[in-house]
């Protein structure tokens, strides 16, 4: 991949008042990819794979990234509604919605307030959930490097992934993201009481992926969530750890085409 | 001229292995409290309050009290406390809280009724003063970061109206709530105590303290920047159309005297070496910088500056050195090419004052003259620094150090806010010392 190449395009929509930006590739049913917490690192290649399949929309959460903030935003719940109303907009009904670690988190709760727009749901090393056993990582506690690296299933893919030394506009990124994230999920950290209550309602089928290998999320997460949704699929990528999407692009990939039918 | 004492009240654990010559590297909220000793707690919370009573029976002016959590250096987790205490165990001498860390009060209300009782108490005595606190206070308290600028405001405003607002009154605010204001408890000084705001350089809360017209204390800093600081309170006060003068300015530095040079070398090189305090400049705690900057903290922008690509992000950029997280290893290294912060070091450039009074009072008087603060505090008996160590400094300031101070601020002219009030620039009647507390 390369950006004389550029396969992608870049748009900013308006909700509740606030703009929020969105990539977007490929032909297909709709997929739309909810960002980790680290924020939106651009057009990465597990898009550029699942574009292969079917129209990609990647939005800038609001308040990270070239999304405006909401300043009023408390919870990860304020963001789900507004990730709502950007659908409405931008890809309405018949949803593949695939959320990233803390993605995962306001698409699920997401699907607990609006599962109608959706195909079909894909939470991938999703946050969200009190673990039964274990705790989830707390970023606010290390350095961004540490926390990123742990992410990964070694030190070596972590490196290979960013290098010796991180690009000044991704640590800007992270440290940009980390703000946000606080803004939202400071206490609990990376849970919601409130929402194992009431995934027993969402239909939606799903597909709860997390790498063999994860430390951010304990595993945990992916058993409970398997547990809580009523048409869940549970699959462990052996030897991934929780950023699936970097590690395990093609792979990943061809797990959401498989069960969304692209 | 105001004269306050100051001490961090270390947790000075001889045996802990922490600090400066036994080696063990510690870093900021790293220590686990598995290996704190409440016998020895108890001992140093008692030895620090009897300085405290004696630093009034010397002739200081007030007793400075300041608020750390989880960390060794400073016992003050639960500063009002001591303040309480102090309220009645002294009786003339000021009581000066600098500060209460507003943002990590999840009910500022009960801090407000707090400090009215810790007033009322002293007869008037206590000096409030409101910090932010650094990234350790709000991790102790789980206080969210981002909202600890919006929060010390908000909670500052309702502590205010506590105070002077007739009650009941509702409060709904953006980070506070109640629906019933109205404490049993007022401020035995009207309309309320005085406000000092302490911090280190932080160019909001200068202007802020000098858009309220409330004393901004220098914690300690280096003399230029400290003027640097003092110059932009200035700024802001001409802004607001008032003369900031010497009673807006407050200083706090490191004084220890002795009755040798010799002792008092030996007492000074505590402040840096052995036992506690492990996070004094000099010694070898180490701060870890994500810690102390949590996000948020410092204000950052609502909207990342660049579009950022995963291609062009991994062509460009080196790490910027200052964003790095120190590790041990460097500080080691920093601290073995014993150049910014050793013990000599902070000698030359006056961030410690040592010596017997006869040394010690001219270099004193460069501080008063270079920066013309209407309110000091010395800095003394900490780090290692034993009992014996702060009563012989205590009591040759008591005999020498104060009287002499207090001729040199006469002859500069410089007025603290208890002689000119910050808020009009107007002359205040000086009252009968009234004899408070313990009767």
């Amino acid at each position: 991949m390369t950006t004389a190449e550029q396969t992608w395009t870049e748009s900013t929509t308006e909700v509740a008042g606030l703009g929020v930006r969105y990539l977007q590739a490929g032909d297909g049913p709709n997929v739309v990819v909810l960002h980790h917490s680290s924020g939106n690192l651009g057009w990465i290649p597990f898009y550029e794979a699942l574009s292969r399949n079917f129209t990609v929309t990647v939005p800038d959460l609001p308040g990270y990234g070239q999304s405006e903030r909401p300043v009023w935003a408390r919870e990860p719940r304020d963001i789900a509604i507004l990730v709502d109303r950007f659908l409405a907009k931008v890809a309405p009904e018949d949803v593949v919605l695939v959320g990233l670690g803390f993605g995962g988190f306001i698409a699920a709760e997401l699907a607990s307030m609006h599962q109608e727009r959706l195909a079909s749901l894909v939470l991938v090393g999703a946050a969200g959930l009190q673990p039964d056993e274990g705790e989830i990582l707390d970023q606010m506690l290390i350095d961004y490097a540490e926390y990123m690296s742990a992410g990964f299933r070694d030190e070596e893919h972590y490196r290979e992934m960013f290098g010796e030394e991180v690009a000044k506009e991704v640590r800007e990124l992270w440290d940009f993201s980390r703000e946000m994230t606080a803004r939202l999920s400071w206490k609990p950290y990376m849970f919601n009481r409130r929402l194992p209550q009431v995934l027993g309602e969402v239909g939606t089928p799903t597909l709860v992926v997390y790498g063999g290998e994860e430390r951010v999320i304990p595993l945990a997460c992916a058993r409970q969530y398997a547990d809580l949704l009523p048409n869940a699929t549970l699959e462990i990528v052996e030897g991934a750890g929780h950023y699936l999407d970097y590690e395990e692009p093609e792979a990943l990939a061809t797990l959401i085409a498989g069960h969304a039918g692209g | 001229m105001f004269i306050g004492y100051f001490t961090e009240r270390p947790y000075q654990d001889q045996k802990s292995g922490y600090f400066g010559a036994t080696g063990r590297d510690i870093a900021d909220l790293g220590i686990s409290n598995s290996e704190y000793d409440p016998r020895l707690g108890s001992e140093l919370y008692n030895r620090y309050l009897d300085e405290k009573v004696y630093a009034e029976e010397m002739g200081f002016d007030g007793v400075m009290l300041n608020e750390h959590h989880s960390t060794p250096f400073c016992m003050g987790g639960v500063v009002n406390v001591e303040a309480a205490i102090l309220a009645r165990i002294t009786k003339r001498a000021k009581i000066v809280i600098l500060g209460n860390v507003l943002p990590i009060w999840d009910d500022p209300l009960w801090l407000a009724e707090e400090l009215a009782e810790i007033d009322m108490i002293s007869r008037g005595r206590l000096v409030t003063g409101w910090v932010r606190g650094t990234g350790r206070e709000s991790v102790a308290h789980n206080a969210q970061s981002p909202f600890n600028w919006e929060r010390f405001q908000e909670a500052h405003d309702l502590v205010l109206a506590a105070w002077t607002k007739p009650g009941p009154f509702r409060w709904e605010g953006e980070h506070y709530n109640y629906r019933y204001v109205n404490p049993w408890a007022k401020t035995y000084q009207q309309p309320h105590p005085q406000i000092w705001i302490p911090g280190v350089m932080s160019r909001n809360t200068v202007k802020w303290a000098a858009e309220h017209r409330y004393p901004y204390v220098m914690l300690a800093t280096d003399l230029e920047p400290t003027k640097n600081s003092y110059d932009y309170y200035t700024e802001v006060a001409n802004e607001q159309g008032y003369e900031a003068g010497t009673q807006h300015r407050s200083y706090l530095f490191k004084v220890h005297v002795d009755e040798t040079e010799e002792l008092a070398d030996q007492a000074a090189r505590k402040y840096v070496e052995g036992p506690s305090n492990p996070f004094l400049e000099g010694n070898q705690g180490i701060v870890r910088p994500y810690l102390q900057n949590l996000p948020g903290m410092t204000s950052r922008t609502n909207l990342l500056p660049t579009v950022t690509s995963y291609t062009q992000a991994r062509a460009r950029g080196r790490l910027q050195e200052h964003e790095q997280a120190r590790t041990i290893e460097e500080a080691k290294a920093a601290r073995s090419a014993d150049q910014f912060g050793s013990y000599e070091n902070q000698l030359d450039r006056m961030s410690i004052i040592t010596g017997t009074p006869k040394t010690v009072i001219p270099k004193i008087r460069h501080v008063l003259e270079y920066l013309r603060p209407g309110s000091i505090f010395f800095w003394d008996g900490d780090g290692a620094m034993d009992h014996d160590d702060a009563m012989r400094s205590l009591r040759l300031m008591g005999e020498e150090v104060i009287p002499a101070t207090r001729e040199m601020a006469k002859e500069l002219d410089l007025k603290s806010p208890f002689e000119v009030d910050t808020q009009t620039n107007e002359p205040i009647e000086q009252e009968e010392v009234v004899a408070a507390g313990g009767q």
